[in-house]
């Protein structure tokens, strides 16, 4: 075996985040939804300096006054990574469906966030018919990021389906309680061939550094920053949450001890 | 003939297309996606699109969402 086919480990300023074949500098990857209108969506989307932002999909007569600029408008395709999502699909049909009118509205777009959903009260993502609709969508040639349990097992399956990413659950989405589970995020992070990010349960900034200090490639959030009192102050701090977690993660953090290591030499006291 | 369109009952003429459908919503140059009963009707072939009686139509958008 060769030994230079190890990559050298990486530092913050050669530090990138690959995903469908694209690099991206920025690792947080910010939503849409629930802003009070779209400048302070466009505001909030800067502080945070995603690349990435996920958008809805739903009929023209909701969610848009025919004075208002559209949210691509906002947020034009040419300058952002534009991925839709399948929120609010029960079922694999429906996620397909979807996604197709995804790719019709961006021209052939290919990147999606497939998520298909449960249970109303839980959000939490009905995992059968998720694999489901990964299938049809890979054979669709769809780039597909997906949402999932935090089960390493169903992780690594959609990753073997053909997932360019696969994203599971911190906590239920917009609930704010963190990463409930790092060990199996940690197990997933571990056995993955593809880039892990966190989506959903980040509920402030200290959430989105344990995701990063845990490994993970990235963190995908929205109600932690769109409905913080200030939501632009609050998109600024988890900039700088997955900042600060990929560096400790790189930097490589000390063991957990029990006992206390002396910080100051023990040789040369004078007394 | 009517069809549906986003849920709604519609009364068309015969000869509309999809495109003239689209200029009628005021969606006329907008980005928006078409479904007609499931499936895409892309975007290269409206001008030239016509409904029958009963078809039911989609006209999607990309608002906020997580």
């Amino acid at each position: 075996m060769q030994m230079n086919t190890q990559p050298k480990p990486s530092t913050p300023s050669t530090d990138v985040f690959t995903v469908a074949g694209k690099v991206y500098r920025s690792r947080l990857l910010i939503g849409t939804g629930k802003y009070k209108d779209l400048n302070e969506t466009r505001r909030a989307v800067e502080a945070s300096g995603a690349e990435i932002v996920t958008v809805a999909i739903r009929r023209t007569n909701i969610g848009q006054r025919k004075d208002e600029p559209n949210l691509l408008e906002v947020l034009p395709p040419g300058q952002y990574t534009i991925l839709p999502n399948t929120a609010g699909c029960y079922n694999a049909d429906e996620a397909v469906r979807t996604c197709r009118l995804a790719r019709e509205l961006l021209d052939d777009h290919r990147l999606v966030k497939l998520e298909v959903l449960g249970d109303e009260r839980t959000l939490y993502p009905n995992v059968t018919e998720t694999l489901k609709a990964t299938e049809i969508l890979i054979k669709e040639d769809f780039q597909v990021m997906v949402y999932t349990s935090d089960d390493p097992l169903i992780a690594k399956r959609l990753e073997e389906l053909g997932c360019v990413a696969v994203m599971p659950l911190g906590a239920p989405i917009g609930s704010g309680l963190g990463i409930r589970n790092p060990y199996n995020i940690l197990s997933i992070v571990e056995n993955a061939g593809v880039p892990i990010l966190v989506d959903a349960g980040v509920g402030t900034a200290s959430d989105a550094a344990i995701a990063m200090e845990l490994g993970c490639d990235g963190v995908l959030m929205n109600t932690a920053v769109a409905h913080a009192k200030n939501p632009v102050l609050m998109a600024a701090a988890m900039k700088k949450a997955v900042q600060a977690g990929r560096e400790a993660y790189l930097a490589g953090r000390i063991p957990r001890k029990r006992f206390a290591s002396a910080s100051s030499p023990l040789e040369g006291l004078f007394f | 003939m009517q069809i549906l369109v986003n849920g709604n009952a519609t009364d068309i003429a015969e000869t509309l297309t999809a495109q003239d459908l689209i200029q009628r919503l005021e969606l006329g140059g907008k980005r928006i996606a078409l479904e007609v009963n499931g499936e895409i009707v892309p975007r290269s072939t409206h001008g030239g699109y016509y409904f029958k009686s009963g078809d039911k139509i989609e006209v999607v958008h990309a608002i906020g969402g997580g």
